[in-house]
């Protein structure tokens, strides 16, 4: 484990079987009976309800016993989880929100996935200052309380980081939803337009870009153009109804629809106003797509149209045997609405249109459903997205195409999962 | 700049702007005063930088390679260093200052800060070991991939191909399994359910 680095890690397009992880052999090769069909026959009575149980007689818990409330134990499952070899220490590093076992389209903040350059800080509100500089009319510091008194809106986004799927650039290699597509989440924010919080510094002609950056010592720095931010981007305040989680960038954090997640700076610290891009290390170093002619793509803000199926996925097996079966999973478009989204049982071959759940609006998850009766054969499950400006999500193959195996960060590709017999499914991908 | 504001705020005062504001762009600007050379450069390396990044940028552990990778970029295991990659000396400058070294970033002067580019730059093979940069010769520095890059072009050179009416069915020849993730073996044990 000596040759991977940070955030070249984290980007690691390849498969490279010096660095694999824990050797698990029981897996998928210990499979399991499929159940029976539906509605068996039960030949005694069941003694759950048969007999009364200690809930239905004796009292559960009192409401001061849980100011602030975690799940059940039971749901010890749905963590964020990490892979410790993608990068050289945790304080720069990912870990991955577990979508396997999510439904719906809101990610509860408490699993949603982090990625920090200089770990997760610790500031107050009270220490808590934004500072507007450079070609404004006038440099302007804001205090927490300052914030609260401007006007407000609600947005529900997803922020998905540029280097979700860069593992799987070079083939199938992380086996789970949670670790291919996991660098996701999707909440509600409430937050100050960016352009109300500029306009109030004024903002002179000649500022065509902005210069953001956070308060931990990464700063994250990113540059990006003015019409941007006096479009669309927010200055938030809350997520998904509260306070936003320190590792989210309590108590402010820049929310930028549609586009990498790197750019949605956490602990905003400093808003430059600038006559060109800075060209940080985060848009030079990291943040470029190299491709096959060894130049590289820099800019590459908007996330493409995207879907995968959450459920049945490798963490997520197909346990009850054949008879009715949900397939699920979650579409998503930075450059608009998603519009449909096609599911196919055979690895592409024949397509059919799911049904959608939650509508998300523009750039924001939707969630998908489509219900088939599992006959017990091995299916190679695929979603494939389309979104309002008409643009299909492509195959791997086609993006490899055009971008060769080293673009590293916005790998948009069909997913696709192998259903076995047993009903374990795995991470595969497929050719003719 | 004539929008209705609502006053809120207060006039960021020059000690704070010069604290927080130390960005520095491709063509110098934001450059404080200053200069160091090769070999006070090297003597702040092996200090504070060698033990994550090699005596010499070949990089130690899993940590960040800076010098070497020239000529990589079309391999199969491209390496992206400094001298391989970066377009602009001003980022390496700009970066180092403001966030190295980790875990105990902003320690360095603006003079250290000159000095530590210029090793990195000798040890990308870029400049000779009397170099000494400063804020007057800055940009007169070359970069071997300053041309690397350009804007996204995903719009000319993927959405023609992308937004074709998609194929319902019977679309291509049946598809078979070509790579399975199980085969290495890299995922954390106990995240995927075992039945």
């Amino acid at each position: 484990m000596t040759d991977r680095t940070d955030d070249d890690a984290l980007e690691g397009a390849g498969i490279d079987v010096s660095r694999r992880g824990f050797l698990r052999t029981a897996s998928l090769a210990a499979g399991g009976a499929a159940l029976g069909g539906a509605a068996a026959a039960q030949e005694t009575p069941d003694p759950l309800i048969t007999d009364v149980q200690d809930w239905a007689s004796a009292t559960g818990e009192g409401v001061d016993a849980t100011p602030y409330g975690l799940p059940i134990r039971f749901e010890g499952d749905v963590v964020r989880r990490t892979v410790s070899w993608l990068t050289a220490d945790p304080i720069s590093s990912i870990n991955f929100t577990p979508i396997h076992a999510l439904d719906g389209t809101i990610t509860p903040a408490g699993c949603a996935f982090e990625r920090h350059h200089s770990g997760a800080i610790e500031l107050s509100k009270d220490d808590y200052r934004l500072m507007i500089t450079g070609l404004v009319d006038r440099p302007l510091v804001f205090t927490w309380e300052d914030l609260q008194r401007f006007p407000r809106e609600n947005h529900v986004y997803f922020c998905e980081c540029a280097a979700n799927s860069g593992m799987e650039w070079g083939g199938a290699q992380l086996n789970g939803a949670q670790f291919t597509h996991g660098m996701i989440h999707n909440m509600e924010y409430s937050g100050i337009p960016l352009r109300v919080l500029l306009e109030e510094a004024g903002v002179q002609p000649e500022g065509q870009w902005i210069y953001v950056e956070g308060a931990d010592a990464s700063s994250n720095g990113r540059s990006m153009p003015i019409e941007k931010a006096m479009d669309d981007v927010l200055v938030a305040l809350t997520a998904n109804g509260e306070a936003l989680r320190k590792e989210h960038g309590y108590p402010v954090r820049l929310v930028v629809p549609g586009w990498e997640g790197n750019m949605w700076v956490k602990w905003l610290r400093r808003i430059g106003v600038t006559h060109s891009a800075v060209e940080a290390r985060e848009e030079t170093s990291k943040y470029t797509d190299l491709m096959p002619d060894g130049r590289a793509r820099k800019w590459t803000w908007a996330m493409d149209a995207k879907s995968v199926i959450t459920s049945p996925s490798p963490q997520k097996p197909i346990t009850h045997g054949t008879g009715p079966l949900v397939i699920t999973g979650l579409a998503w478009s930075g450059r608009g609405a998603v519009t449909r989204v096609d599911v196919s049982l055979d690895g592409g071959v024949n397509w059919q249109e799911a049904r959608i759940g939650t509508q998300g609006g523009k750039y924001a998850l939707s969630r998908f459903y489509l219900e088939i009766d599992w006959d017990g054969s091995p299916m190679l499950l695929q979603s494939r997205a389309t979104d309002d400006t008409g643009y299909v999500q492509p195959t791997k193959d086609a993006l490899r195409e055009i971008r060769g195996l080293n673009s590293v960060y916005h790998n948009n590709g069909i997913q696709t999962w192998a259903v076995y017999e047993n009903g374990a499914v795995e991470n595969v991908e497929v050719g003719s | 700049a004539a929008a209705q504001t609502l006053n809120l705020g207060r006039t960021a005062l020059p000690e704070e702007i010069a604290a927080w504001d130390v960005a520095v762009e491709p063509d110098g600007t934001g450059l404080p005063v200053g200069s160091g050379d090769v070999l006070t450069g090297e003597d702040l390396w092996v200090e504070n930088c060698a033990m994550c990044h090699g005596d010499f940028g070949e990089g130690a552990g899993a940590y960040p390679v800076i010098a070497g990778g020239e000529g990589t970029l079309r391999d199969r295991r491209p390496v992206k260093t400094v001298g391989s990659y970066w377009p602009y000396l001003s980022t390496v400058w700009d970066y180092v200052h403001r966030s190295m070294p980790f875990g105990n970033a902003q320690i360095l002067s603006a003079d250290e800060t000159y000095a530590l580019t210029a090793y990195i730059l000798y040890s990308n093979g870029i400049v000779e070991d009397d170099f000494v940069l400063s804020n007057e010769n800055f940009t007169e520095v070359p970069m071997p991939n300053a041309e690397g890059f350009y804007a996204d072009d995903r719009v000319e050179t993927e959405f023609p191909l992308f937004t074709a009416e998609a194929c319902m069915a019977d679309c291509g020849p049946a598809v078979h399994i070509t790579r399975r993730a199980t085969d290495l073996q890299s995922t954390p044990e106990g995240a995927v359910t075992v039945f």
